[in-house]
């Protein structure tokens, strides 16, 4: 029985957004009453599409920012306030890395420099042996001695993202929230991100939150998933299960989306409709403009995620009154 | 789930289509590139390109980042900057394009060959209203002027799915959502009556679901116009699904073409299978990703023989001191692998066309 590292008991986090020059502020709700679980030295998958509030939940979840209702627990205990020593004590064990590798590193501090630095920051370790540990962290990450003393501008963007994942995995972090880490990369160098992942995740026990949209890498990277639209989770489960058999109408749209070489084209779902404005969000289910299954409760009625016999949840009125077959 | 083709509606079967093709076509490929090379400041980044197009066919482009697939389609058009060097043949229906006039250039981009790019919101111009943009090429290209303008736009932005077309003809690019964007570049692609409609990366920027519709909307658009469709993409998976024939460049040449369902299912070229073994599969049971070894090579220190050889598995000693050229590998296919090609050595007038 895996226990719970990270859990996310009710989330909401809403910003105020000025509608057009003059406008009043209006506040929208990036994350709505989101709740999942992170289990130890496994991946959970976050996916969705822009606007659906996945990036706005890693951040809730680093403790980056506040959530307005509910709670995260990191290891049982509730993640103290923001910017205490406390909260900086907890974060050398809660990483994060992002999309763009270049934007994440100094341009004027060589790669090792960067990769000691939070060592040097959090006080962890001797100093004479803090060097000693930055190497052997990016020998972990497959970037030589030979990089070492490289700038980033020197290094191919696949050696970023590797360059990155070792100044995040210097603190021996139980926790990496990786934001859409491969999105950039070509797809061998992408292939050499997911494998070094799940290496250093084999070798460390480290847990995983892995935001993105790219199905295929959630597929291979993660155990579970989540799949969020507007705000809110539609369908979570084991990642095998959900994607092998979508039952929410958007999750399924989705997985018909991903291009397949050999699979027809006119098996794909095409969604009506644009995508998703989260400053204006639909009443009911946020999807029901867009859902080809939509009736009259859909848009009054926000639909609750229930549980189902196979350990999957899904929010939707249709699925939940079995009149589709899944 | 019901399956919907939105557009298909709005390609009404009674109007005649403006794009329809003459009935004399003249012989041979629709547009033909022949040794096409590119140097940036005396470091050559496209070295000897070889590719046809047919009237109405959906090519795909697939490489990794600096393999040149962009360079290319952006060189056949003239419109790199004036420091590359460019050198080779592209032909329109025979007609010479590299070295025409600018005004004869002119007529034929925008017109003949439409491009469209990544980012829709940076090749609009943010103070013009996306009316207006359509318009200034149905002024052009179509000789359309007053009042038709705002009719034929409209007409165009409800061909491509655009909601509330009559009224949009009026937003500014910032009104609209990325997919929407690309919508408005595609209607004013088509504004022209293009014949080659060149899509560079044309979802990648847009989410998901979204791309799913312009996809759908690009093929709907192709097999009612027979309009022809070059998409240039790093996702394997897509050129598969929207292309009948796959180009798959390297290091700035063409190392295999063949029709799209056989490059999947039988690739021939080590860098193609490298390609399709570094892709995560979305069926079937998961297996651990083969990455292909090291990196694409700088343009500027290129190795003597074959680009790919020093990530190649199937290496051989004749890899690293001459070029493979591109020669036939089965019905329809090419590859330039010594491997494929055991009589290796062939005299340059053989060369074929991709």
């Amino acid at each position: 029985m895996t226990s719970t590292i990270l859990e996310l008991r009710g989330i909401s986090r809403s910003y105020a957004i000025r509608q057009g020059l003059l406008g009043r502020k209006v506040r929208f709700r990036a994350v709505d009453d989101v709740s999942l679980n992170v289990e130890e030295g496994r991946t959970l998958a976050l996916v969705g599409e822009s606007g659906s509030g996945k990036s706005t939940t890693g951040r809730v979840a680093l403790g980056l920012e506040p959530p307005d209702d509910g709670t995260v627990r990191f290891r049982g205990a509730a993640l103290p306030e923001i910017d205490s020593p406390a909260w900086r004590r907890i974060r050398t064990q809660m990483q994060m890395i992002f999309q763009d590798p270049l934007a994440a590193l100094d341009r004027r501090l060589t790669i090792l420099e960067q990769v000691r630095e939070p060592l040097d920051i959090h006080d962890i370790g001797p100093t004479g042996e803090r060097e000693a540990v930055a190497l052997e962290m990016l020998n972990a990450v497959g970037l030589g001695t030979g990089h070492a003393t490289n700038l980033p501008g020197q290094l191919s963007g696949g050696q970023r993202q590797r360059a990155v994942l070792a100044r995040a995995l210097v603190m021996r972090p139980a926790l990496l929230v990786c934001d859409e880490p491969v999105s950039a990369l070509d797809v061998s160098i992408q292939a050499q991100v997911v494998n070094l992942l799940m290496d250093i995740q084999d070798r460390m026990g480290l847990s995983l939150l892995f935001i993105s949209h790219d199905l295929k890498v959630v597929r291979q990277i993660s155990q579970r998933i989540a799949v969020m639209y507007l705000g809110r989770i539609v369908e979570l489960g084991e990642t095998q299960a959900v994607l092998s058999n979508p039952l929410h109408p958007y999750t399924k749209a989705l997985v018909s989306a991903v291009p397949v070489p050999g699979r027809p084209t006119h098996a794909r779902i095409v969604l009506e409709g644009e995508p998703p404005n989260p400053a204006a969000r639909p009443s009911g289910c946020a999807f029901h403009p867009r859902c080809p299954l939509a009736r009259s409760e859909c848009a009054s009625d926000i639909p609750q995620l229930t549980v189902r016999r196979d350990g999957g949840a899904v929010a939707c009125h249709v699925v939940a009154s079995g009149k589709v077959c899944a | 789930m019901v399956m919907r083709e939105p557009w298909a509606n709005n390609l009404h079967p009674d109007t005649v289509s403006p794009f329809t093709i003459p009935a004399a076509m003249p012989p041979g490929p629709l547009l033909a590139i022949q040794d096409l090379t590119v140097a940036f400041d005396g470091v050559s980044v496209l070295r000897g390109i070889d590719l046809s197009l047919d009237r109405g066919e959906a090519l795909g482009i697939v490489g990794e980042s600096g393999s040149g697939k962009s360079v290319t389609w952006l060189a056949a058009l003239g419109l790199l900057p004036s420091f590359a060097a460019v050198s080779g043949r592209v032909t329109l229906e025979g007609k010479d394009l590299l070295n025409a006039p600018a005004a004869d250039l002119d007529r034929v981009r925008g017109g003949r060959v439409a491009m469209i790019f990544q980012d829709p919101s940076s090749a609009l111009n943010p103070v013009i209203r996306i009316g207006r943009q359509v318009g200034e090429v149905l002024a052009r290209h179509q000789g359309v002027s007053g009042g038709d303008i705002r009719a034929e736009a409209t007409r165009l932005f409800e061909l491509v799915g655009l909601p509330d077309a009559r009224r949009r003809f009026d937003a500014y690019p910032h009104e609209l959502s990325g997919g929407q964007n690309q919508r408005v570049m595609i209607a004013m692609a088509l504004a022209g009556k293009p014949d080659v409609l060149v899509a560079d990366e044309p979802t990648t920027a847009l989410d998901a679901t979204i791309q799913a519709q312009i996809l759908a909307l690009l093929t709907t658009i192709r097999t009612e116009t027979g309009m022809a469709l070059v998409l240039i993409s790093h996702d394997l998976g897509l050129v598969a699904e929207s292309c009948e024939r796959v180009v798959v460049m390297y290091a700035g040449r063409v190392v295999e073409t063949a029709p799209a369902q056989e490059i999947f299912s039988n690739p021939r070229h080590p860098y193609t299978q490298g390609l399709l073994a570094a892709l995560p599969p979305f069926e079937g049971p998961l297996r651990r990703l083969v990455p292909i070894d090291g990196q694409v090579p700088d343009p500027s220190r290129l190795p003597p023989g074959c680009p790919f050889a020093p990530r190649c598995t199937k290496r051989e000693p004749l890899c690293e001191t001459a070029v493979p050229p591109l020669v036939q590998a089965g019905f329809g296919r090419l590859s330039a692998c010594v491997a494929q090609t055991p009589s290796y050595v062939r005299p340059e007038k053989d060369r074929v066309l991709a």
